[in-house]
């Protein structure tokens, strides 16, 4: 089964994003104290951006530590990135990082809670990437 | 009893290794990374491009320039300052107190361009339009009102949080607009950078104003949000008028609409409350959001807008921390 992965600090953002995309997805908690979720599928990750002006420090420290573990890792498939347009050349950065460093797309992205064009898209455009095969035949 | 008052009475030195709410340092740390001052802009090359513009869009952007100036002085002098009295931990007052300066640096950039680019007497002229224009200090009084002494705290971060993601987007948007002309590149990067820093004050004010949401009752919380949208829609209704007011003649103010009920929708989101203006009054022009975020990874997969997902652009990202 296809699945959800997110991350969303205490500002909530991603996480009322992801609760109105609705369907099954799991929190990367924001404590290194909470464990991390159980990954048995793969999944798309949905992840906000808190990079300085330079770039630096985009991807939360506890999506890297997700990401560090290999089994966790060889289930992502893509990933979408929360953000605001008003950090400039640094919007939604995550992303990319991520994206890059799993070799995965990087499927797209939205501004703060997203809106309502935003939500009918990326579910859009979720269907079509699972019922598209050879997009998830590659993994890190 | 005596002990206990004697405690509260004692002056605290804050203390950055015992935080009660971790985004106090998250944001200290971001918005001091992000200091800047507008000398390390280089606006003259802006010059040649002033003089391009025709004397009534000079006008325009000189007035405009006024405005948002006017913004940043009540936020710098006042605002911010109004909220360090409500802070709930003494790391919230020093993020407050950072807020504060940079606001300053922001009302003085615009001197900056004004010295680089303008007359003495222009200018002089806007900053008399600035006292005199009945749209632009309505908005103003609207703001300063709920900071006066004895307000309530969470009105305030709304309000402050209308302000840094809202009011100030009508000025924002002609900057944006040179810049997607390729005029006033230069003052478009400066623009860029105070953006950026009032993206991080309205996330900041949003989120400790959804922290103190969470301690009221839920009729106080509905109050709350009535109150939000009420004022959204005060300032949104004095905010087409000066829009009208300046734009009319350049033919731009429906693009500018849309640019603000894009703003006003970002603006309640910051403070945890749903988009108020549909999506079809929210279609900014693409040029405006290019010039908002030039050089950000645009390409969509999933509308196959892009002509691959490899990315090339070389990020900083941190490599010690990633075990691979």
């Amino acid at each position: 089964m296809a699945g959800l992965v997110y991350f969303s600090s205490a500002s909530g953002n991603t996480a009322r994003f992801v609760a109105r995309l609705g369907g099954a997805a799991l929190r990367i908690p924001v404590s290194p104290k909470e464990e991390m979720p159980d990954i048995t599928a793969p999944y798309v990750l949905i992840c906000p951006t808190f990079a300085d002006g330079e770039g630096r420090g985009a991807v939360p420290k506890q999506v890297i530590r997700f990401l560090n573990d290999p089994a966790r890792r060889a289930l992502i498939r893509g990933v979408i990135g929360g953000g605001n347009r008003n950090f400039g050349a640094t919007y939604g950065l995550a992303a990319d990082v991520i994206a890059r460093k799993c070799a995965v797309p990087m499927l797209t992205k939205f501004e703060l809670a997203g809106t309502d064009t935003d939500l009918a898209r990326i579910r859009d455009g979720l269907t079509a990437f699972w019922g598209t095969p050879c997009s998830t035949a590659t993994t890190a | 009893m005596k002990d206990e008052l004697a405690r509260t009475a004692v002056p605290r030195a804050i203390n950055w290794n015992r935080l009660q709410d971790e985004k106090d340092l998250e944001v200290w740390n971001r918005l001091t990374v992000n200091f800047w001052l507008p000398e390390k802009v280089p606006l003259s090359n802006d010059v040649q491009s002033w003089a391009s513009l025709r004397p009534e869009e000079q006008q325009l952007t000189i007035r405009v320039f006024t405005g948002l100036t006017l913004l940043d002085t009540i936020q710098n002098a006042l605002g911010a300052p109004a909220l360090m009295a409500d802070a709930v931990t003494p790391h919230e007052e020093a993020v407050l107190s950072n807020i504060a300066f940079m606001e300053a640096v922001h009302a003085r950039s615009y001197s900056s361009i004004f010295s680089t680019l303008c007359s003495t007497r222009e200018v002089d002229e806007a900053f008399r339009w600035s006292e005199e224009n009945p749209h632009l200090q309505a908005k103003a009084r609207a703001v300063l009102n709920t900071y006066a002494p004895g307000a309530d705290p969470l009105k305030r971060k709304i309000a402050s949080v209308f302000l840094e993601s809202f009011l100030f987007y009508s000025g924002f948007y002609l900057p944006m607009y040179w810049s997607s002309r390729a005029k006033l590149t230069n003052t478009a990067d400066l623009i860029r950078l105070i953006i950026r820093d009032e993206a991080v004050h309205g996330y900041y004010i949003g989120y400790k104003f959804q922290r103190g949401l969470e301690r009221e009752t839920s009729e106080r919380r509905a109050e709350l949000k009535d109150y939000a949208f009420g004022l959204l829609f005060e300032l949104y209704d004095i905010e087409a008028k000066y829009t009208e007011e300046l734009y009319d003649g350049l033919g731009l103010s429906e693009e500018v609409k849309s640019f603000l009920h894009y703003n006003a929708n970002k603006a309640l989101q910051n403070l945890g409350f749903e988009a108020l203006f549909p999506a079809e009054a929210c279609a900014v022009n693409p040029a405006i959001l290019a010039a908002l975020s030039p050089d950000s990874e645009n390409h969509d997969f999933f509308s196959g807008s892009g002509s691959s997902y490899v990315i090339g652009r070389a990020v900083a990202t941190e490599d010690e921390d990633w075990d691979f």
